[in-house]
């Protein structure tokens, strides 16, 4: 073994690891105080006598408080808690169906499947939104949640499916022969063997799937238009900003309360999902 | 308790033709060992038994049934495989329960037979683990008790001792033979070790390139083999060969090679007196060939030069030079030989084994 000088570990490790927290922290800190900043505080003068920019002085919940009663801030959380559980639940359904056949069953052109469900993933929504902006005006959805709770499996289910064909792929294709063998139909083997030992790559793709849909903007500010319709981060930034007046403290309140279920359900599941991503199983 | 018969069985891939014209019958409790090179065919054909291959043509009949559409839940088999295929969020006591719950047993059932099979296996202190938490032989034991407790009608095993080390493939190669006796269920086992193919089967079937090359009981696949392929399969270390020509009249014939010449006894004369003057391989097992003495008759004796000797403790392995052949003779712990010696080997005539050049069928 090699015998590491201590300030070798400084300089390799604890800075840049110190430098790299406190930059991807330190927006979540500015949303923490700001929020929390009386107006006073906010919209004083940079030179002004006490000015703490980094500290707030007087924390006050009074920008809770509006966000609660004088916008549809809560309508925001329920509509995009809804149609987050939903879409993820329908892609994960089909994307542990597919990932399942693409990495274990034999048919003709498998492979070219697969790569043509990895372009689909590719396509930026930017441009996919024009279409799909069409095709929700025709079946009349535009402006209900099921605009979104459809069009988001069309990344979701791409990314799903990828993910859990890449999970399945590290379980030993005996252990369902065995189970086949043992008296099971294949079916029941994927359920009985396959799925129970998958739960790790099925959570991290839960997770990463929720995420997505609940961080997605540009659909949801397409598709979507009366007020209380909408989700947190367009809610948020259109709401929140009135023509060229921005309402800071309600606008990090906002964000604030949108990020912490998702914070939530990472620090839930972390240790699954770094097994779901790094993957395998030994039989 | 079943038979198992394999009617001109075949296996295609898209390019590779993986099993050719596989026709074997294999007995009721009879233990047979499919043995061969990687890439033979032997996993395919034992996959084609299990169900987990499809045929391409021929037949597979278990017992009086031919399954060959039938699923594998429904042919009545166990498995074993090479890495055990333990079901990792299960239990020692699940896992080997699950086949049966699959078919619907009482629980006092299962109780029963986990508890007899883990008491077979010496495993009962270990079915409220997890395979985790196993080593490797317990495992090994765990995916055998998993097969038992079905009691099926054949038992297959794929490279089951595979991913043992050494020690403990011996000990668990005692261990399944002295199972089957006590089981007597029809069980076909693959592996690529010939000596657990030797020890193991009642009856041994080598093959290669999906062709089966012999198929008989390990003694007489030793003293008899069908061709050069097999005479160089079964045996550690292997056969020598040389290739020699077929020299002289009826009375006084000889294999002559590039610095060897060997008599060819009387018993074996008829068989060669067709190929006098061609060219043919000679066969010698490293434990017929010793150091002349005076009883050895001159004509089926040979120089040679010391190349490597290798001490065993119960034996030495010599590996020896005759003109550009290289021989390996397995002589006595005694012998006190240096590298670069001149030694007179002496041939055990009655054991020497002929092959044709381009068949390589034994003659």
């Amino acid at each position: 073994m090699v015998i590491e000088r201590p300030w070798k570990r400084w300089v390799y490790f604890y800075i840049p690891l110190t430098v790299f927290v406190i930059g991807t922290l330190f927006p979540f800190y500015w949303m923490l105080i700001t929020a929390i900043r009386p107006d006073a505080e906010l919209y004083r003068s940079w030179r002004a006598v006490n000015n703490a920019p980094f500290w707030t002085l007087n924390p006050t919940l009074e920008h809770f408080r509006d966000l609660f009663n004088k916008t549809t801030f809560p309508h925001w959380l329920w509509n995009t808690f809804f149609i987050a559980v939903i879409s993820t639940g329908i892609s994960l359904f089909c994307g542990l169906l597919a990932g399942y056949a693409l990495a274990r069953l034999k048919f003709p052109m498998a492979g070219a499947l697969g790569t043509s469900i990895f372009v689909t993933y590719l396509v930026p929504p930017t441009l996919l939104f024009i279409p799909l902006a069409d095709i929700i005006r025709n079946f009349q959805l535009g402006n209900t949640p099921w605009a979104l709770i459809l069009t988001y499996p069309t990344f979701l289910i791409p990314f799903c499916t990828w993910l859990l064909m890449g999970y399945f792929k590290t379980i030993p294709k005996e252990l369902e022969e065995c189970a086949r063998i043992d008296g099971a139909t294949r079916f029941g083997a994927m359920a009985r063997i396959i799925f129970p030992i998958a739960v790790p790559g099925i959570l991290s793709a839960g997770i990463f799937a929720f995420t997505l849909s609940w961080n997605e903007f540009i659909y949801a500010l397409v598709f979507l238009s009366s007020p209380e319709r909408k989700t947190v981060p367009v809610g948020v930034v259109s709401e929140m900003i009135r023509g060229d007046i921005y309402f800071w403290g309600q606008l990090m309140a906002g964000a604030l309360l949108g990020s912490i279920p998702v914070a939530l359900v990472y620090s839930f599941f972390v240790e699954y999902y770094v097994t779901g991503l790094t993957g395998s199983v030994k039989g | 308790m079943a038979q198992v018969l394999m009617k001109d069985l075949n296996k295609k891939y898209d390019e590779v033709h993986a099993v050719k014209d596989v026709n074997l019958h294999i007995r009721d409790k009879e233990f047979v060992v499919l043995v061969g090179p990687s890439g033979c065919g032997k996993s395919t054909t034992l996959r084609m038994v299990a169900g987990l291959e499809e045929i391409t043509a021929g037949e597979i009949a278990i017992g009086d049934r031919v399954v060959n559409d039938l699923p594998p839940k429904d042919r009545d088999i166990a498995m074993v495989f090479q890495n055990y295929a333990l079901y990792p969020h299960m239990t020692v006591y699940d896992n080997m329960a699950f086949g049966l719950k699959m078919r619907k047993f009482a629980k006092a059932e299962i109780q029963k037979r986990v508890g007899e099979a883990a008491e077979i296996l010496g495993i009962h202190d270990l079915l409220k683990r997890k395979p985790r938490q196993l080593s490797g032989g317990q495992r090994q034991r765990v995916a055998v008790g998993r097969a038992i407790v079905r009691h099926p009608q054949v038992f297959l095993f794929d490279e089951p001792l595979s991913n043992l080390d050494a020690k403990l493939r011996v000990q668990m190669r005692v261990e399944l033979k002295r199972l089957h006796d006590r089981l007597e269920t029809t069980a076909i086992y693959v592996t690529h070790d010939q000596v657990e193919a030797m020890t193991l089967g009642d009856r041994v079937v080598v093959m290669k390139d999906g062709w089966i090359q012999q198929v008989g009981e390990p003694l007489e696949l030793y003293t008899k083999p069908a061709n050069r392929f097999v005479a160089g399969f079964i045996g550690s270390p292997a056969m020598n060969f040389a290739d020699v020509t077929i020299q002289g009249s009826d009375g006084n014939m000889a294999a002559q090679g590039t610095g060897l010449k060997v008599g060819i006894p009387p018993s074996m004369a008829g068989r060669l007196a067709p190929y006098k003057g061609q060219r043919v391989t000679l066969g010698i097992r490293p434990e017929d060939l010793h150091l002349a003495a005076g009883a050895d008759q001159a004509s089926y004796t040979f120089d040679a030069v010391v190349d490597v000797v290798e001490p065993l403790g119960s034996e030495i392995l010599l590996d020896v030079k005759a003109g550009p052949n290289s021989l390996v003779a397995r002589v006595e712990p005694s012998v006190r030989l240096k590298v670069h010696d001149g030694v007179r080997l002496a041939v055990n005539p009655e054991r020497l084994h002929f092959f044709d050049s381009t068949s390589e069928k034994a003659i």
